[in-house]
């Protein structure tokens, strides 16, 4: 069985039928980039992964949890990592009270070992000498990193990126997709809102294109971006490429 | 016989701001415990709740304290309930506040970005963990200043508690006045002892302001 399970999903706010009949299955390990014109629903379907947004119909499984069936949210939260774009870190907390804080008051983790976890955590993002710092001492691009650093705490099982670079300024983004490049390698299952074509040819296994409220066309990462099938995919990527 | 104001007097009056100081103490204490409880009431995501809490800061936002005090003093007693003004004005206080610190911790609470709710919730805190670690003690910071702001208003508001009799400050400087006929000595006095305890308010909240880094 596939960690995430996406059948047939439909949302809509209002009369806008932003999520239409959506079906997408993500294997361990798979990463999985959808891409998109903003307002087609992408980011909509990766915060019905983890509850944020509820679906009217359809069913979301994630790693035997059913999201759509009145499975504990808080439960299945601990499985799956979110970061988003504009990083909210939370302002009163020092990076490491920030990693701490769910391990701590969520799983009850002992405060020393908490600690070990968050050094380790915060090492591995590159910003061991910042522990002890707060979020607006740091750049973008390194908040950004704490809140990898803060999800990955959980050990999740599937981590959701909302276009995580997209608030950076042009020079911070390697940094994060550095970041990001590691972790798949360590074979986190990854899905990923994102505008980074040339991040998405070359670390995602697969592409998902969504265009008004459908998942239009998806397939392997490269093949897809290089050779598109369908026009919308095509005049998409023009647009974004040139 | 007129009296002379006189060191005597003035002694009396900074005595008498001790239940100034008391009434408003003790009406922060309970106002606070019910304006934190409407706060959340008004924005838990359970429609109910936000509109019971909405009538009741309407109700008291919107009739005079006066009133109000006048309902417990007098309204009460021709219940039949005899209750001294002591009880009667800490108890219209204390709902007068907590309407009043309901609406700016309201306010404060929503002033938190709505994506720290999203970030505590994908990390699997609860509602009530979410709260307590994220949002209220952000809100905490920003609602320093309104809050003793309000306080401050509270202070002066606690004069009324005079017109049923209660001897704080104010009503200390009536009685003091009927025996002087001094009203210019007296009532500056009066104002000069609201000012000094008001203006510490104020400093406090400054230092803590700074203490507490409000910008983060």
């Amino acid at each position: 069985m596939s960690l995430v399970e996406i059948a047939n999903i439909h949302k809509h706010f209002g009369d806008l039928h932003v999520l239409n009949d959506v079906s997408l299955s993500v294997e361990p390990s798979e990463i999985v980039a959808i891409i998109g014109r903003s307002g087609s629903g992408k980011s909509t379907l990766l915060r019905c992964i983890n509850g944020l947004e509820p679906v009217q119909k359809g069913r979301i499984v994630v790693d035997g949890m059913d999201v759509t069936g009145g499975v504990d949210l808080n439960l299945l939260r601990q499985h799956v990592g979110m970061v988003f774009q504009s990083y909210n870190l939370f302002p009163h907390l020092t990076v490491e009270r920030n990693v701490t804080l769910a391990l701590k008051v969520v799983r009850n983790t002992p405060k020393a070992e908490a600690k070990a976890i968050a050094a380790e955590m915060v090492a591995r993002v590159g910003l061991a000498e910042k522990l002890q710092a707060y979020p607006d001492e740091l750049s973008g691009g390194q908040q950004q990193r704490v809140a990898i650093a803060r999800s990955l705490a959980m050990q999740p099982k599937v981590m959701l990126f909302d276009e995580i670079t997209s608030a950076l300024d042009p020079e911070l983004v390697g940094e994060v997709l550095r970041v990001l490049e590691d972790l798949a390698a360590g074979g986190m299952t990854m899905l990923l809102v994102t505008h980074e074509m040339n991040f998405a040819k070359s670390v995602a296994t697969r592409v998902a294109f969504m265009h008004e409220g459908r998942l239009h066309e998806t397939g392997p990462a490269r093949q897809t971006l290089e050779d598109p099938q369908t026009p919308e995919l095509r005049s998409f990527l023009n647009a974004v490429l040139h | 016989m007129i009296r002379e104001f006189g060191p005597d007097e003035i002694a009396y009056l900074v005595f008498a701001a001790r239940w100034t100081i008391l009434l408003t103490a003790a009406s922060l204490v309970f106002g606070s415990i019910i304006g934190l409880a409407l706060a959340i009431l008004r924005i838990m995501p359970f429609r109910p709740a936000n509109l019971l809490a909405l009538a009741y800061v309407n109700l008291i936002q919107g009739t005079p304290l006066l009133g109000q005090l006048f309902v417990f003093f007098f309204g009460l007693s021709i219940l039949g309930l005899d209750v001294g003004a002591w009880p009667a004005a800490v108890t219209a206080f204390s709902l007068y506040a907590g309407a009043f610190l309901a609406e700016i911790w309201r306010g404060s609470l929503q002033s938190v970005p709505k994506t720290q709710w999203e970030a505590s919730a994908s990390l699997a805190l609860t509602y009530v963990q979410r709260l307590r670690y994220v949002i209220v003690p952000q809100a905490l910071r920003i609602s320093l200043p309104p809050t003793v702001g309000f306080v401050v208003q509270l202070v002066k508001n606690t004069s009324l508690a005079a017109l049923i009799g209660f001897v704080e400050l104010t009503r200390a400087g009536q009685i003091i006045n009927a025996a002087t006929y001094a009203p210019l000595k007296v009532y500056l006095t009066v104002a000069a002892i609201y000012f000094v305890i008001c203006f510490s308010l104020s400093m406090a909240s400054q230092r803590l302001e700074r203490k507490l880094h409000v910008a983060r």
